[in-house]
């Protein structure tokens, strides 16, 4: 990179924030000198508009343009194909098993961990340390953890050394070193474990703060009744902390669902890995199959859908309890 | 009578109270203890604690080793096998030979789609945040739930298409403006700044929302009364208000942007000119994965960033973790 190309750099940016910085000085103005009759819609129109604006030209219209492309063979006539596709090719099926896969063990897993984690360094002391350690993979990018993870799956053929931690604790232990990411279905749940990696240090946060918000006079009364922690756990702890649990499973369901860049940076949706999202990537920006990625794209929606539709009803249910 | 007592008398009541957390501080200090000595506990923590750094630790580690020690020997042995250099983070950073990393230009690029990134959607997210919570119209309940409605749409069902919009619209409009203005320069990373301000508002619009509808009526009353206008409300007492919810959006929406791959890899080209660090990391990946030494030190390059604002910023960026979990 030269010198000219770091203030062509700077340049852009600058003059991109200038030309944004004067549209809503613009916005502004006119907002406040719009014709007295009607200036109170003039005004809303000034707030809403940018916002409503992007939304409808990049969010609504394309979800409704790609829902339209899925059902459009390659002439660009109504077809079932897309989805045929996606039911029949083992591949497809493969992938559609795979993010089944992923959504069921990751939120539970990462919550499970997170809560035991949570409570198990509730009130300890250095109990910020301790939980900056976990949380800090949430920092990090999913290309990062997957470098560093990969790192640690590192597999070296005969009897060379080890350089994957994974390989070395198996030679360590006598074993023979297992090339991991390409051993299906082995590397799919090597994968799954990379996204509990980073997802623990959120469940762990939220429900700690859960956990804190729970009346100390609940847990004294259940210490004077007797109980022991176990049973002060699932009958104080759980239920002080559902609403909590609902919304970290649904949060991590639904991350987990659109996970892209882990499969990505790992083994590209090699070795029978692929999941929804990648392989939407796949099929529409590198295969230039558009129908079938958007057919994918939609069933990453419908698979949403239902877990967001629940998690409104709880939300409500509770609403309607308060 | 006794159940209206003033607040400010100590009856007998009140001193009940204030024994009764005394009691309840006693035994709080008594459940440390008892927690520190369950010593199951506590090693289950620390298993994790380990097992949750271990894989970054090493990495970290082998980023500073010379190249043949990385490639033969494990990191753990680093006192066996001593070797430190600064090479790898010269070569990906500064090399200039055209098979080199050359991440400089690509860090410079994270920097300048991020920091754009952020502050486009925060002003139109804030701007529309305050219509709906204090500007009355009709219709603004059904299209506040259009919008909150909107988080649920993957990203996935939009690209498609706007691709081809940026495509058909955007380039050739750009490029007509620079050949009619040629000091306007080829603006080349506004794909992405769009994609990522339409990708951020919804959940930016429904947080900022709920917080700016708590401001007290009273205060924005008061403003109107006394003859000021939306837009010196939204300024002059909104948006100062505000600062916390902004802030920890903020530092939520720099960390997504620059940790972003999907919204890069589609919308930026892949050049020097454009491509942040995730796009150039997971390229190396892909064509060079076993150039440990070059993949250790690039990795690190870009987690410097978010752990700088992870460690310095944690109590924003944990506030705002706890406002956005609790969406709906």
């Amino acid at each position: 990179m030269t010198t000219a190309d770091l203030l062509g750099k700077i340049l852009q940016v600058v003059m991109g924030l200038a030309v944004f910085a004067a549209i809503v000085g613009l916005l502004v103005f006119f907002i406040d000198r719009a014709p007295k009759k009607g200036r109170d819609y003039w005004q809303l129109v000034g707030f809403l508009a940018p916002a409503i604006i992007l939304l409808a030209i990049g969010l609504i219209w394309p979800a409704i343009r790609t829902t339209g492309l899925a059902f459009l063979d390659n002439s660009g006539n109504f077809s079932w194909d897309n989805f045929i596709w996606m039911f029949t090719q083992p591949a497809a099926i493969r992938t559609l098993i795979n993010t089944v896969v992923w959504v069921l063990l990751v939120p539970t897993l990462a919550t499970a961990l997170g809560l035991a984690y949570a409570v198990f360094i509730d009130k300890s002391r250095g109990e910020r340390y301790y939980k900056a350690l976990v949380f800090m993979p949430m920092a990090i990018s999913f290309v990062g953890a997957g470098i560093i993870w990969r790192f640690v799956y590192e597999y070296r053929a005969g009897e060379r050394e080890q350089i994957g931690l994974l390989n070395a604790i198996v030679t360590g232990l006598g074993g023979e070193p297992v090339q991991w990411l390409q051993t299906d279905p082995l590397n799919t749940f090597l994968l799954i474990v990379v996204m509990i990696w980073i997802q623990t240090g959120f469940a762990m946060v939220v429900l700690s703060a859960a956990i804190k918000g729970i009346p100390a006079e609940q847990i004294e009364a259940a210490q004077l009744d007797g109980t022991n922690p176990w049973q002060r756990f699932t009958n104080v702890t759980i239920p002080g902390i559902r609403g909590s649990l609902v919304v970290v499973l649904t949060t991590i369901s639904i991350a987990t669902l659109k996970v892209f860049d882990i499969v990505r940076t790992m083994t590209a949706g090699n070795f029978n890995t692929s999941v929804v999202a990648n392989e939407m990537y796949t099929q529409a920006f590198r295969a230039s199959e558009v129908g079938r990625g958007s057919a994918l794209a939609v069933i990453l929606f419908l698979l949403v859908l239902p877990i967001v539709i629940y998690n409104v009803n709880v939300l409500r249910k509770q609403r309607e309890i308060r | 009578m006794s159940s209206v007592a003033p607040v400010d008398l100590p009856t007998g009541e009140g001193r009940d109270d204030s024994s009764f957390e005394e009691a309840a501080r006693d035994t709080k200090s008594g459940r440390i203890k008892r927690r520190l000595t369950s010593p199951w506990a506590t090693a289950a923590a620390i298993a994790i604690a380990v097992v949750w750094t271990i894989p970054t630790f090493g990495l970290f580690i082998s980023s500073f080793r010379p190249a043949e020690l990385i490639q033969t020997t494990g990191w753990w042995t680093i006192f066996q096998n001593p070797g430190f250099t600064l090479d790898n983070y010269r070569d990906v950073l500064f090399s200039p030979s055209q098979s080199a990393p050359q991440l400089g230009a690509y860090f410079v690029n994270s920097l300048a789609i991020a920091i754009p990134a952020t502050i486009f959607p925060l002003v139109f997210a804030c701007m529309a945040a305050y219509a709906f919570a204090w500007i009355k119209f009709r219709g603004a309940n059904v299209l506040f739930i259009l919008v909150f409605a909107l988080q649920i749409v993957p990203l996935q069902m939009a690209l498609v298409p706007l691709l081809q919009f940026f495509s058909s619209w955007l380039r050739p409009l750009q490029a007509g403006l620079h050949n009619l203005i040629p000091i306007i320069p080829e603006q080349n990373y506004l794909p992405v700044w769009i994609a990522h301000t339409i990708f951020a508002l919804p959940l930016a619009i429904f947080l900022l929302h709920n917080f700016i509808h708590e401001i007290p009526g009273d205060v924005i009353e008061a403003a109107r009364v006394d003859g000021a206008s939306h837009s010196q409300i939204f300024f002059r007492i909104v948006l100062p208000l505000a600062i916390p919810a902004i802030a920890s959006f903020a530092i939520f929406q720099f960390l997504w942007v620059w940790n972003d791959l999907l919204v890069a890899l589609i919308f930026s080209g892949g050049t020097q000119d454009v491509a942040p660090l995730t796009q150039r990391l997971a390229e190396l990946v892909g064509s060079r994965g076993q150039d440990w030494q070059r993949l250790t030190a690039g990795a690190f390059v870009s987690l410097v960033v978010p752990l700088i604002v992870f460690f310095s910023l944690q109590r924003f960026f944990v506030r705002g973790l706890l406002a956005g979990s609790t969406k709906g």
